[in-house]
Protein backbone atom coordinates (compact mmCIF):
# COMPACT_ATOMS: atom_id res chain seq x y z
CA UNK A 1 0.00 0.00 0.00
CA UNK A 2 1.43 3.05 -0.87
CA UNK A 3 2.75 5.17 2.59
CA UNK A 4 0.46 8.30 1.54
CA UNK A 5 -2.30 5.71 3.09
CA UNK A 6 -0.97 5.23 6.22
CA UNK A 7 -0.61 6.74 9.91
CA UNK A 8 1.22 6.23 12.49
CA UNK A 9 -0.65 5.49 15.61
CA UNK A 10 -0.04 8.76 17.48
CA UNK A 11 -1.84 10.23 14.46
CA UNK A 12 -4.29 7.99 14.12
CA UNK A 13 -7.95 8.67 13.62
CA UNK A 14 -10.87 8.12 15.95
CA UNK A 15 -11.96 5.93 12.90
CA UNK A 16 -9.16 3.55 13.87
CA UNK A 17 -9.51 -0.15 15.87
CA UNK A 18 -6.40 0.96 18.34
CA UNK A 19 -4.20 -1.33 19.33
CA UNK A 20 -5.16 -5.11 18.56
CA UNK A 21 -3.31 -8.34 20.02
CA UNK A 22 -3.68 -11.35 17.71
CA UNK A 23 -4.88 -14.82 19.46
CA UNK A 24 -4.17 -17.98 18.36
CA UNK A 25 -6.77 -21.21 18.10
CA UNK A 26 -5.85 -24.69 18.13
CA UNK A 27 -7.73 -27.21 16.37
CA UNK A 28 -6.74 -31.30 16.68
CA UNK A 29 -8.89 -32.38 15.00
CA UNK A 30 -7.53 -34.10 11.32
CA UNK A 31 -8.32 -31.52 8.10
CA UNK A 32 -8.73 -33.93 5.34
CA UNK A 33 -7.41 -31.18 2.22
CA UNK A 34 -8.38 -32.13 -1.12
CA UNK A 35 -5.20 -32.83 -2.00
CA UNK A 36 -5.67 -35.84 -0.57
CA UNK A 37 -3.08 -35.34 2.61
CA UNK A 38 -4.71 -34.84 5.69
CA UNK A 39 -3.03 -32.23 8.74
CA UNK A 40 -3.36 -33.75 12.09
CA UNK A 41 -3.53 -30.67 13.89
CA UNK A 42 -3.17 -27.15 13.19
CA UNK A 43 -3.37 -23.65 14.43
CA UNK A 44 -4.88 -20.43 12.88
CA UNK A 45 -3.46 -16.66 13.99
CA UNK A 46 -6.69 -14.48 13.85
CA UNK A 47 -7.65 -10.74 15.06
CA UNK A 48 -10.88 -9.16 16.15
CA UNK A 49 -12.36 -5.87 16.29
CA UNK A 50 -15.26 -4.71 17.86
CA UNK A 51 -17.64 -6.70 20.20
CA UNK A 52 -19.45 -9.97 19.58
CA UNK A 53 -23.73 -9.52 20.69
CA UNK A 54 -25.28 -12.11 23.01
CA UNK A 55 -26.83 -13.68 20.01
CA UNK A 56 -23.66 -13.82 18.04
CA UNK A 57 -25.26 -12.68 15.05
CA UNK A 58 -22.85 -9.87 14.29
CA UNK A 59 -20.08 -11.67 13.43
CA UNK A 60 -18.35 -10.26 10.33
CA UNK A 61 -15.22 -12.68 8.35
CA UNK A 62 -12.12 -10.81 6.65
CA UNK A 63 -10.68 -13.06 4.12
CA UNK A 64 -7.59 -12.22 2.81
CA UNK A 65 -5.64 -11.99 -0.63
CA UNK A 66 -2.42 -13.59 -1.98
CA UNK A 67 -0.14 -11.85 0.39
CA UNK A 68 -2.16 -10.39 3.15
CA UNK A 69 -2.80 -11.90 6.92
CA UNK A 70 -4.84 -11.64 9.90
CA UNK A 71 -3.78 -7.99 10.71
CA UNK A 72 -6.12 -6.41 9.19
CA UNK A 73 -6.80 -3.11 10.87
CA UNK A 74 -5.38 -1.21 14.12
CA UNK A 75 -1.76 -0.92 15.39
CA UNK A 76 0.05 -3.71 17.40
CA UNK A 77 2.26 -1.20 19.19
CA UNK A 78 2.23 2.70 19.26
CA UNK A 79 4.84 2.06 17.83
CA UNK A 80 3.71 1.08 14.63
CA UNK A 81 4.17 2.92 11.40
CA UNK A 82 1.16 1.23 9.41
CA UNK A 83 -2.02 -0.04 10.63
CA UNK A 84 -3.31 -3.17 9.10
CA UNK A 85 -3.98 -4.22 5.70
CA UNK A 86 -7.39 -3.23 5.31
CA UNK A 87 -7.97 -0.13 7.77
CA UNK A 88 -9.20 1.62 5.18
CA UNK A 89 -12.49 -0.60 5.49
CA UNK A 90 -12.56 -1.57 9.23
CA UNK A 91 -13.74 0.27 12.04
CA UNK A 92 -15.78 2.37 13.58
CA UNK A 93 -18.09 4.29 11.25
CA UNK A 94 -16.17 2.94 8.04
CA UNK A 95 -17.63 0.79 5.72
CA UNK A 96 -17.62 -2.50 8.20
CA UNK A 97 -18.06 -0.82 11.18
CA UNK A 98 -17.10 -2.01 14.40
CA UNK A 99 -19.21 -0.03 16.27
CA UNK A 100 -22.10 -2.63 14.98
CA UNK A 101 -20.01 -5.77 13.58
CA UNK A 102 -17.76 -8.09 15.42
CA UNK A 103 -14.84 -8.55 12.55
CA UNK A 104 -12.79 -11.65 12.70
CA UNK A 105 -9.67 -11.87 10.40
CA UNK A 106 -7.10 -14.35 10.26
CA UNK A 107 -4.25 -15.72 8.62
CA UNK A 108 -4.83 -18.47 6.34
CA UNK A 109 -3.23 -22.34 6.48
CA UNK A 110 -0.24 -22.14 4.60
CA UNK A 111 0.39 -18.55 5.67
CA UNK A 112 3.72 -17.46 7.31
CA UNK A 113 2.32 -15.14 9.45
CA UNK A 114 1.76 -17.16 12.28
CA UNK A 115 -0.84 -19.99 11.46
CA UNK A 116 0.20 -23.35 10.90
CA UNK A 117 2.23 -23.78 7.10
CA UNK A 118 5.80 -24.13 6.00
CA UNK A 119 7.61 -22.26 8.19
CA UNK A 120 5.85 -24.18 10.76
CA UNK A 121 7.06 -27.60 12.82
CA UNK A 122 6.27 -30.86 11.94
CA UNK A 123 5.51 -32.92 14.60
CA UNK A 124 6.11 -36.32 12.74
CA UNK A 125 9.63 -34.99 10.36
CA UNK A 126 10.91 -33.35 13.88
CA UNK A 127 11.49 -30.34 10.78
CA UNK A 128 10.11 -27.50 9.62
CA UNK A 129 7.60 -28.36 7.24
CA UNK A 130 9.01 -26.28 4.36
CA UNK A 131 8.71 -27.48 0.78
CA UNK A 132 6.55 -30.69 2.36
CA UNK A 133 3.76 -28.88 3.67
CA UNK A 134 0.42 -30.11 1.75
CA UNK A 135 -1.05 -27.87 -1.08
CA UNK A 136 -3.94 -26.10 0.08
CA UNK A 137 -7.27 -24.93 -1.60
CA UNK A 138 -9.54 -22.30 -1.14
CA UNK A 139 -12.03 -25.42 -0.19
CA UNK A 140 -9.78 -26.15 2.72
CA UNK A 141 -9.04 -22.53 3.84
CA UNK A 142 -12.88 -22.48 4.31
CA UNK A 143 -13.01 -25.16 5.71
CA UNK A 144 -10.91 -24.59 8.45
CA UNK A 145 -12.13 -21.26 8.55
CA UNK A 146 -15.46 -22.57 9.75
CA UNK A 147 -13.70 -24.75 12.38
CA UNK A 148 -12.45 -21.20 13.82
CA UNK A 149 -15.87 -19.92 13.59
CA UNK A 150 -17.32 -23.29 15.61
CA UNK A 151 -14.78 -22.51 18.20
CA UNK A 152 -15.70 -18.59 18.63
CA UNK A 153 -19.19 -20.05 18.73
CA UNK A 154 -20.51 -18.42 15.41
CA UNK A 155 -23.19 -19.68 13.86
CA UNK A 156 -23.56 -17.75 11.05
CA UNK A 157 -21.92 -14.62 9.64
CA UNK A 158 -23.38 -12.04 9.68
CA UNK A 159 -21.10 -11.30 6.45
CA UNK A 160 -18.30 -13.08 4.77
CA UNK A 161 -15.87 -10.29 2.78
CA UNK A 162 -12.80 -10.42 0.94
CA UNK A 163 -10.94 -8.81 -2.25
CA UNK A 164 -9.27 -10.76 -5.07
CA UNK A 165 -7.76 -14.32 -3.76
CA UNK A 166 -9.73 -13.74 -0.66
CA UNK A 167 -13.60 -12.84 -2.61
CA UNK A 168 -12.44 -16.39 -3.99
CA UNK A 169 -13.01 -17.63 -0.27
CA UNK A 170 -16.24 -15.54 0.49
CA UNK A 171 -17.69 -17.45 -2.95
CA UNK A 172 -16.67 -20.81 -1.71
CA UNK A 173 -18.45 -19.81 1.65
CA UNK A 174 -21.67 -19.19 -0.09
CA UNK A 175 -21.48 -22.72 -1.84
CA UNK A 176 -20.05 -24.77 0.73
CA UNK A 177 -21.96 -23.73 3.86
CA UNK A 178 -25.30 -21.59 2.47
CA UNK A 179 -26.81 -21.72 5.59
CA UNK A 180 -23.63 -20.38 7.92
CA UNK A 181 -23.50 -16.98 6.03
CA UNK A 182 -26.32 -14.28 5.42
CA UNK A 183 -24.55 -11.93 3.15
CA UNK A 184 -21.43 -12.10 1.02
CA UNK A 185 -19.30 -9.40 -0.34
CA UNK A 186 -16.80 -10.32 -3.61
CA UNK A 187 -13.96 -7.61 -4.37
CA UNK A 188 -11.67 -7.50 -7.35
CA UNK A 189 -12.30 -11.27 -7.63
CA UNK A 190 -12.51 -14.10 -10.35
CA UNK A 191 -14.68 -16.68 -10.56
CA UNK A 192 -11.05 -18.54 -12.18
CA UNK A 193 -8.27 -17.49 -13.41
CA UNK A 194 -7.12 -17.02 -16.80
CA UNK A 195 -4.38 -18.72 -18.82
CA UNK A 196 -2.40 -15.53 -18.54
CA UNK A 197 -2.80 -15.27 -14.76
CA UNK A 198 -1.90 -18.66 -14.33
CA UNK A 199 1.33 -17.38 -16.18
CA UNK A 200 2.40 -14.74 -14.50
CA UNK A 201 2.12 -17.07 -11.37
CA UNK A 202 4.03 -19.61 -13.06
CA UNK A 203 6.87 -16.74 -13.89
CA UNK A 204 6.51 -16.01 -9.96
CA UNK A 205 6.72 -19.61 -9.21
CA UNK A 206 9.84 -20.52 -11.36
CA UNK A 207 11.63 -17.00 -9.94
CA UNK A 208 11.57 -18.70 -6.82
CA UNK A 209 12.07 -22.09 -7.70
CA UNK A 210 15.21 -21.55 -9.86
CA UNK A 211 17.20 -19.46 -7.22
CA UNK A 212 19.88 -21.39 -6.44
CA UNK A 213 19.05 -20.44 -2.76
CA UNK A 214 15.78 -22.17 -2.93
CA UNK A 215 17.73 -25.90 -1.75
CA UNK A 216 14.45 -27.53 -3.67
CA UNK A 217 12.49 -25.74 -0.60
CA UNK A 218 14.73 -26.41 2.64
CA UNK A 219 16.42 -23.26 2.55
CA UNK A 220 15.90 -22.66 5.85
CA UNK A 221 17.69 -26.05 6.64
CA UNK A 222 20.66 -23.96 4.94
CA UNK A 223 20.31 -21.24 6.90
CA UNK A 224 19.07 -18.96 3.62
CA UNK A 225 16.35 -17.27 2.05
CA UNK A 226 15.74 -17.14 -1.64
CA UNK A 227 15.71 -13.46 -1.79
CA UNK A 228 15.70 -13.22 -5.37
CA UNK A 229 13.61 -15.01 -6.26
CA UNK A 230 10.92 -13.64 -4.18
CA UNK A 231 12.18 -10.23 -5.23
CA UNK A 232 11.37 -11.08 -8.63
CA UNK A 233 8.25 -13.09 -8.12
CA UNK A 234 6.82 -10.01 -6.39
CA UNK A 235 8.41 -7.75 -8.95
CA UNK A 236 6.30 -9.37 -11.50
CA UNK A 237 3.10 -9.80 -9.14
CA UNK A 238 3.46 -6.15 -8.55
CA UNK A 239 3.50 -4.91 -12.19
CA UNK A 240 -0.16 -6.50 -12.52
CA UNK A 241 -1.68 -4.88 -9.36
CA UNK A 242 -0.90 -1.21 -11.09
CA UNK A 243 -3.08 -0.28 -13.32
CA UNK A 244 -0.97 1.18 -16.63
CA UNK A 245 -2.08 4.75 -15.70
CA UNK A 246 -1.53 4.62 -12.40
CA UNK A 247 1.71 3.62 -13.04
CA UNK A 248 2.34 6.21 -15.71
CA UNK A 249 1.41 8.48 -13.41
CA UNK A 250 3.45 7.59 -10.59
CA UNK A 251 6.99 7.29 -11.90
CA UNK A 252 6.24 8.18 -16.06
CA UNK A 253 10.14 8.15 -17.55
CA UNK A 254 11.30 10.05 -14.70
CA UNK A 255 14.91 9.16 -14.32
CA UNK A 256 16.66 8.92 -10.86
CA UNK A 257 19.35 10.93 -11.66
CA UNK A 258 19.49 13.83 -14.52
CA UNK A 259 21.42 11.67 -16.91
CA UNK A 260 21.12 8.07 -18.58
CA UNK A 261 24.27 6.39 -17.51
CA UNK A 262 23.99 3.88 -20.29
CA UNK A 263 24.18 0.63 -18.30
CA UNK A 264 21.69 -1.50 -15.85
CA UNK A 265 22.07 0.06 -12.83
CA UNK A 266 18.56 1.58 -11.79
CA UNK A 267 17.88 4.30 -13.94
CA UNK A 268 14.01 4.83 -14.01
CA UNK A 269 12.32 5.64 -11.15
CA UNK A 270 9.83 2.66 -11.81
CA UNK A 271 12.83 0.37 -11.77
CA UNK A 272 13.95 2.00 -8.38
CA UNK A 273 10.14 1.02 -7.19
CA UNK A 274 9.68 -2.03 -7.99
CA UNK A 275 13.38 -3.60 -7.09
CA UNK A 276 12.08 -1.87 -3.55
CA UNK A 277 9.07 -3.03 -3.14
CA UNK A 278 10.70 -6.44 -4.63
CA UNK A 279 13.90 -6.06 -1.38
CA UNK A 280 11.16 -5.76 1.26
CA UNK A 281 8.71 -8.73 0.24
CA UNK A 282 11.90 -10.96 -0.08
CA UNK A 283 12.68 -10.54 3.97
CA UNK A 284 9.25 -10.47 4.78
CA UNK A 285 7.26 -13.80 2.72
CA UNK A 286 7.88 -17.15 2.81
CA UNK A 287 9.15 -18.62 -0.18
CA UNK A 288 6.90 -21.65 0.49
CA UNK A 289 4.06 -19.80 1.34
CA UNK A 290 4.23 -17.99 -1.97
CA UNK A 291 4.27 -20.78 -3.66
CA UNK A 292 1.48 -22.57 -1.66
CA UNK A 293 -1.27 -19.47 -2.29
CA UNK A 294 -0.31 -19.03 -6.06
CA UNK A 295 -1.17 -22.27 -6.73
CA UNK A 296 -4.34 -22.00 -4.40
CA UNK A 297 -5.31 -19.19 -7.06
CA UNK A 298 -4.56 -21.05 -9.74
CA UNK A 299 -6.95 -24.08 -8.89
CA UNK A 300 -9.51 -22.55 -7.98
CA UNK A 301 -12.51 -22.88 -10.53
CA UNK A 302 -15.69 -23.52 -8.67
CA UNK A 303 -17.22 -24.38 -12.09
CA UNK A 304 -14.79 -27.07 -13.18
CA UNK A 305 -16.87 -29.32 -10.60
CA UNK A 306 -20.61 -28.86 -12.29
CA UNK A 307 -19.07 -29.30 -16.21
CA UNK A 308 -17.90 -25.52 -16.59
CA UNK A 309 -21.49 -24.16 -15.92
CA UNK A 310 -21.03 -21.60 -13.10
CA UNK A 311 -24.41 -21.17 -12.30
CA UNK A 312 -25.46 -24.78 -11.28
CA UNK A 313 -21.83 -24.31 -9.25
CA UNK A 314 -23.45 -20.82 -6.95
CA UNK A 315 -27.43 -22.94 -6.95
CA UNK A 316 -26.42 -23.97 -3.21
CA UNK A 317 -25.97 -20.05 -1.94
CA UNK A 318 -28.49 -18.46 -0.01
CA UNK A 319 -27.26 -15.20 0.53
CA UNK A 320 -27.23 -11.70 -1.32
CA UNK A 321 -24.17 -10.76 -3.25
CA UNK A 322 -22.61 -7.69 -3.25
CA UNK A 323 -19.75 -7.74 -6.12
CA UNK A 324 -17.17 -4.82 -6.72
CA UNK A 325 -14.68 -4.56 -9.43
CA UNK A 326 -12.52 -1.22 -10.52
CA UNK A 327 -12.32 0.11 -13.95
CA UNK A 328 -8.64 -0.16 -14.50
CA UNK A 329 -7.75 -3.62 -12.86
CA UNK A 330 -6.38 -5.70 -15.36
CA UNK A 331 -5.73 -8.51 -12.70
CA UNK A 332 -9.34 -9.52 -12.61
CA UNK A 333 -10.81 -7.29 -14.94
CA UNK A 334 -14.71 -6.11 -14.27
CA UNK A 335 -15.81 -8.95 -17.35
CA UNK A 336 -14.54 -11.20 -14.42
CA UNK A 337 -16.99 -9.80 -11.58
CA UNK A 338 -19.27 -9.59 -14.06
CA UNK A 339 -18.90 -13.42 -15.18
CA UNK A 340 -19.98 -13.88 -11.96
CA UNK A 341 -22.77 -11.45 -11.71
CA UNK A 342 -23.92 -12.89 -14.50
CA UNK A 343 -24.17 -16.69 -12.82
CA UNK A 344 -25.11 -15.36 -9.96
CA UNK A 345 -28.74 -14.05 -11.99
CA UNK A 346 -28.74 -17.00 -14.36
CA UNK A 347 -28.92 -18.64 -10.90
CA UNK A 348 -31.63 -16.67 -9.51
CA UNK A 349 -29.43 -15.70 -6.52
CA UNK A 350 -29.73 -12.12 -5.09
CA UNK A 351 -26.76 -10.00 -6.42
CA UNK A 352 -25.73 -6.46 -6.66
CA UNK A 353 -23.04 -4.88 -8.84
CA UNK A 354 -21.08 -1.89 -8.82
CA UNK A 355 -17.97 -1.44 -10.93
CA UNK A 356 -15.84 2.00 -9.36
CA UNK A 357 -13.98 3.77 -11.23
CA UNK A 358 -10.39 4.08 -10.15
CA UNK A 359 -6.98 4.71 -11.58
CA UNK A 360 -5.54 2.26 -9.16
CA UNK A 361 -5.77 -1.05 -11.19
CA UNK A 362 -6.05 -3.93 -8.71
CA UNK A 363 -4.88 -2.48 -5.66
CA UNK A 364 -7.58 -0.05 -5.07
CA UNK A 365 -9.49 -3.00 -3.53
CA UNK A 366 -7.19 -2.16 -0.51
CA UNK A 367 -7.35 1.84 -0.82
CA UNK A 368 -10.32 4.13 -0.22
CA UNK A 369 -12.74 5.46 -2.36
CA UNK A 370 -15.68 7.38 -1.80
CA UNK A 371 -18.04 5.22 -4.13
CA UNK A 372 -16.28 1.98 -2.96
CA UNK A 373 -16.72 2.91 0.31
CA UNK A 374 -20.47 3.94 0.12
CA UNK A 375 -21.37 1.15 -1.90
CA UNK A 376 -19.65 -1.71 0.73
CA UNK A 377 -21.28 0.65 3.57
CA UNK A 378 -25.35 0.84 2.16
CA UNK A 379 -24.88 -3.44 1.59
CA UNK A 380 -23.42 -3.83 4.99
CA UNK A 381 -25.55 -1.28 6.55
CA UNK A 382 -28.57 -3.44 5.06
CA UNK A 383 -27.16 -6.36 6.05
CA UNK A 384 -27.41 -4.87 9.59
CA UNK A 385 -31.03 -3.89 9.52
CA UNK A 386 -32.03 -6.81 8.97
CA UNK A 387 -30.15 -8.51 11.07
CA UNK A 388 -31.76 -6.47 13.45
CA UNK A 389 -28.44 -5.21 14.76
CA UNK A 390 -28.51 -1.47 16.54
CA UNK A 391 -26.83 1.31 15.13
CA UNK A 392 -24.49 1.78 17.87
CA UNK A 393 -24.01 -1.95 18.10
CA UNK A 394 -23.67 -4.23 21.12
CA UNK A 395 -23.15 -3.07 24.71
CA UNK A 396 -19.50 -3.08 26.05
CA UNK A 397 -19.28 -6.08 28.73
CA UNK A 398 -17.44 -5.10 31.22
CA UNK B 1 -46.38 7.27 -3.26
CA UNK B 2 -44.89 6.22 -6.35
CA UNK B 3 -44.29 8.02 -9.47
CA UNK B 4 -47.36 8.10 -11.36
CA UNK B 5 -46.15 5.58 -14.20
CA UNK B 6 -44.67 3.62 -11.76
CA UNK B 7 -48.24 3.25 -10.14
CA UNK B 8 -49.82 2.01 -13.26
CA UNK B 9 -46.58 -0.55 -13.95
CA UNK B 10 -47.39 -1.96 -10.83
CA UNK B 11 -50.71 -2.89 -11.57
CA UNK B 12 -49.40 -4.20 -14.91
CA UNK B 13 -46.87 -6.95 -13.09
CA UNK B 14 -48.25 -9.97 -11.88
CA UNK B 15 -47.62 -11.54 -8.79
CA UNK B 16 -44.44 -13.33 -8.20
CA UNK B 17 -43.07 -12.51 -11.70
CA UNK B 18 -39.83 -12.65 -12.21
CA UNK B 19 -38.52 -8.99 -13.69
CA UNK B 20 -35.44 -7.43 -15.00
CA UNK B 21 -36.31 -3.65 -14.76
CA UNK B 22 -33.83 -1.53 -17.44
CA UNK B 23 -32.69 1.83 -15.56
CA UNK B 24 -34.48 1.14 -11.80
CA UNK B 25 -33.67 4.65 -10.67
CA UNK B 26 -33.28 4.49 -7.33
CA UNK B 27 -35.52 0.79 -6.69
CA UNK B 28 -38.49 1.99 -5.44
CA UNK B 29 -40.87 0.41 -8.11
CA UNK B 30 -38.88 -3.33 -7.36
CA UNK B 31 -38.82 -2.52 -4.03
CA UNK B 32 -42.64 -2.53 -3.51
CA UNK B 33 -43.22 -5.37 -6.54
CA UNK B 34 -40.98 -7.41 -4.18
CA UNK B 35 -42.94 -6.39 -0.47
CA UNK B 36 -46.42 -6.79 -1.90
CA UNK B 37 -46.20 -8.61 -4.77
CA UNK B 38 -43.61 -11.11 -4.26
CA UNK B 39 -42.35 -9.78 -7.34
CA UNK B 40 -38.19 -11.33 -8.04
CA UNK B 41 -35.54 -9.97 -10.35
CA UNK B 42 -33.01 -7.40 -10.95
CA UNK B 43 -32.86 -3.60 -11.42
CA UNK B 44 -30.32 -2.62 -14.23
CA UNK B 45 -28.49 1.00 -13.62
CA UNK B 46 -25.76 3.14 -14.66
CA UNK B 47 -26.24 6.46 -12.38
CA UNK B 48 -24.32 5.99 -9.03
CA UNK B 49 -26.44 7.33 -6.81
CA UNK B 50 -29.04 4.53 -7.48
CA UNK B 51 -26.78 1.98 -7.65
CA UNK B 52 -26.18 2.80 -4.11
CA UNK B 53 -30.31 3.50 -3.02
CA UNK B 54 -31.19 0.08 -4.32
CA UNK B 55 -28.27 -1.58 -2.57
CA UNK B 56 -29.23 0.56 0.52
CA UNK B 57 -32.74 -0.86 0.30
CA UNK B 58 -32.15 -4.31 -0.54
CA UNK B 59 -33.18 -4.32 -4.07
CA UNK B 60 -30.79 -6.40 -6.43
CA UNK B 61 -28.75 -3.77 -8.81
CA UNK B 62 -26.18 -4.30 -11.49
CA UNK B 63 -24.02 -1.31 -12.83
CA UNK B 64 -24.75 -1.44 -16.52
CA UNK B 65 -25.14 0.32 -19.59
CA UNK B 66 -27.85 -0.12 -21.56
CA UNK B 67 -26.24 0.94 -24.59
CA UNK B 68 -24.06 -2.51 -24.39
CA UNK B 69 -27.06 -5.10 -25.00
CA UNK B 70 -28.72 -7.32 -22.84
CA UNK B 71 -26.55 -10.41 -24.72
CA UNK B 72 -25.41 -11.27 -20.74
CA UNK B 73 -29.46 -12.30 -20.12
CA UNK B 74 -30.86 -15.69 -21.99
CA UNK B 75 -34.07 -15.84 -24.34
CA UNK B 76 -36.85 -15.94 -21.80
CA UNK B 77 -35.34 -15.89 -18.60
CA UNK B 78 -37.39 -13.50 -16.82
CA UNK B 79 -41.52 -12.93 -17.35
CA UNK B 80 -41.54 -8.99 -17.85
CA UNK B 81 -38.76 -6.28 -18.62
CA UNK B 82 -40.10 -2.99 -17.68
CA UNK B 83 -37.78 -0.04 -19.23
CA UNK B 84 -39.19 3.53 -17.87
CA UNK B 85 -37.89 7.12 -19.13
CA UNK B 86 -34.66 5.37 -20.91
CA UNK B 87 -35.93 4.57 -24.47
CA UNK B 88 -35.71 7.85 -25.78
CA UNK B 89 -32.26 7.68 -24.46
CA UNK B 90 -30.22 5.21 -26.15
CA UNK B 91 -28.21 4.49 -29.12
CA UNK B 92 -30.72 2.04 -30.70
CA UNK B 93 -34.39 1.81 -29.05
CA UNK B 94 -35.49 -0.48 -31.89
CA UNK B 95 -32.80 -3.12 -31.21
CA UNK B 96 -33.81 -2.70 -27.08
CA UNK B 97 -36.76 -3.16 -27.33
CA UNK B 98 -36.20 -6.98 -29.61
CA UNK B 99 -33.94 -7.55 -26.86
CA UNK B 100 -36.59 -6.88 -24.34
CA UNK B 101 -39.00 -9.13 -25.86
CA UNK B 102 -35.89 -11.65 -26.54
CA UNK B 103 -35.57 -11.60 -22.34
CA UNK B 104 -39.20 -11.93 -21.96
CA UNK B 105 -42.27 -12.22 -23.77
CA UNK B 106 -43.50 -9.21 -22.45
CA UNK B 107 -42.27 -5.81 -22.02
CA UNK B 108 -43.43 -2.50 -20.10
CA UNK B 109 -41.60 0.63 -21.66
CA UNK B 110 -42.86 4.30 -20.73
CA UNK B 111 -41.11 7.29 -22.75
CA UNK B 112 -42.04 11.09 -23.18
CA UNK B 113 -44.64 11.81 -25.82
CA UNK B 114 -42.56 14.45 -27.87
CA UNK B 115 -46.47 15.11 -29.47
CA UNK B 116 -48.02 16.24 -26.75
CA UNK B 117 -49.18 19.36 -26.64
CA UNK B 118 -47.49 21.22 -24.78
CA UNK B 119 -44.28 20.14 -26.91
CA UNK B 120 -45.83 20.77 -29.82
CA UNK B 121 -46.49 24.84 -28.70
CA UNK B 122 -43.43 25.02 -28.16
CA UNK B 123 -41.95 23.92 -31.35
CA UNK B 124 -44.35 24.61 -33.67
CA UNK B 125 -45.55 28.16 -32.34
CA UNK B 126 -42.97 29.50 -30.38
CA UNK B 127 -40.03 27.67 -32.76
CA UNK B 128 -37.78 26.42 -29.25
CA UNK B 129 -37.12 22.73 -28.61
CA UNK B 130 -39.46 21.98 -25.75
CA UNK B 131 -38.35 22.17 -22.44
CA UNK B 132 -41.09 20.28 -19.89
CA UNK B 133 -41.57 18.35 -16.77
CA UNK B 134 -40.99 15.25 -19.16
CA UNK B 135 -38.11 16.82 -21.11
CA UNK B 136 -36.61 18.96 -18.69
CA UNK B 137 -33.36 19.30 -20.47
CA UNK B 138 -32.01 22.02 -22.83
CA UNK B 139 -31.27 20.98 -26.29
CA UNK B 140 -27.53 20.95 -25.88
CA UNK B 141 -27.07 18.88 -22.78
CA UNK B 142 -30.33 16.65 -22.89
CA UNK B 143 -29.70 12.87 -22.98
CA UNK B 144 -32.60 12.56 -25.25
CA UNK B 145 -31.46 11.05 -28.27
CA UNK B 146 -34.27 9.43 -29.78
CA UNK B 147 -37.24 11.23 -28.93
CA UNK B 148 -40.43 9.88 -30.26
CA UNK B 149 -44.53 10.33 -30.01
CA UNK B 150 -47.25 7.60 -29.31
CA UNK B 151 -47.93 7.34 -32.48
CA UNK B 152 -44.37 6.59 -33.59
CA UNK B 153 -44.17 3.75 -30.62
CA UNK B 154 -47.42 1.95 -32.06
CA UNK B 155 -45.73 2.63 -35.64
CA UNK B 156 -42.61 0.68 -34.46
CA UNK B 157 -44.73 -1.92 -33.09
CA UNK B 158 -46.79 -2.68 -35.75
CA UNK B 159 -43.64 -2.84 -37.73
CA UNK B 160 -42.07 -5.66 -35.97
CA UNK B 161 -45.34 -7.26 -35.77
CA UNK B 162 -45.76 -6.89 -31.53
CA UNK B 163 -48.77 -7.64 -29.44
CA UNK B 164 -49.85 -4.24 -28.04
CA UNK B 165 -51.38 -5.44 -24.39
CA UNK B 166 -52.30 -1.97 -22.95
CA UNK B 167 -51.30 1.87 -23.58
CA UNK B 168 -51.77 4.48 -21.67
CA UNK B 169 -50.99 8.36 -21.43
CA UNK B 170 -50.09 10.12 -18.62
CA UNK B 171 -49.95 14.14 -18.05
CA UNK B 172 -46.97 14.90 -15.44
CA UNK B 173 -48.28 13.90 -11.90
CA UNK B 174 -51.74 13.85 -12.56
CA UNK B 175 -52.86 10.39 -11.01
CA UNK B 176 -56.45 10.52 -12.91
CA UNK B 177 -54.95 10.94 -16.31
CA UNK B 178 -53.66 7.62 -16.47
CA UNK B 179 -56.06 6.17 -18.80
CA UNK B 180 -56.11 5.83 -22.50
CA UNK B 181 -58.15 8.66 -24.32
CA UNK B 182 -59.46 9.95 -27.45
CA UNK B 183 -56.28 11.49 -28.59
CA UNK B 184 -53.20 10.14 -26.55
CA UNK B 185 -50.50 11.35 -28.65
CA UNK B 186 -52.09 15.25 -28.87
CA UNK B 187 -52.84 15.19 -24.88
CA UNK B 188 -50.28 12.79 -23.35
CA UNK B 189 -47.50 13.70 -21.75
CA UNK B 190 -45.87 10.60 -21.10
CA UNK B 191 -46.72 6.95 -23.42
CA UNK B 192 -46.89 3.95 -21.64
CA UNK B 193 -46.99 0.38 -23.51
CA UNK B 194 -47.09 -2.97 -22.60
CA UNK B 195 -46.38 -5.24 -25.48
CA UNK B 196 -46.01 -8.88 -26.28
CA UNK B 197 -44.33 -10.60 -29.43
CA UNK B 198 -46.77 -12.95 -31.47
Amino acid sequence: MPDSDTLAFADRPTTSVGLVTPHVARFDTPLALACGKVLPAYELIYETYGTLNAERSNAVLICHALSGHHHAAGYHSEDDRKPGWWDAHIGPGKAIDTNRFFVVSLNNLGGCHGSTGPVSHNPETGRQWGPEFPMVTVSDWVASQARLADQLGIERWAAAVGGSLGGMQVMQWAMTYPERVANAVVIAATPRLSAQNIAFNEVARQAIRSDPEFFDGWYAEHDTVPKRGLKLARMVGHITYLSEDAMGSKFGRDLRSDDLNFGFDVEFQVESYLRYQGDTFSTAFDANTYLLMTKALDYFDPAATQGGDLAQALAPAQCPFLIVSFTTDWRFPPSRSRELVDALTRAGKSVSYANIESPHGHDAFLLSEPRYDAIVSAFMNRAARELNLPETGPEETP
Amino acid sequence: MMRADLELIYDWVPKGAHVLDLACGDGELLESLARNKGVTGYGLEIDHDGINACVERGVSVIEHNLDDGLSSFCDNSYDQVIMTQALQALRRPDKMLDEMLRVAEEGIITFPNFAYWRHRVHLGLRGYMPVSKSLPHAWYDTPNIHLSTFNDFEHLCREKGLMIVDRAVGVGDHQGHWKSRLWPNLFGEIAIFRVRRR
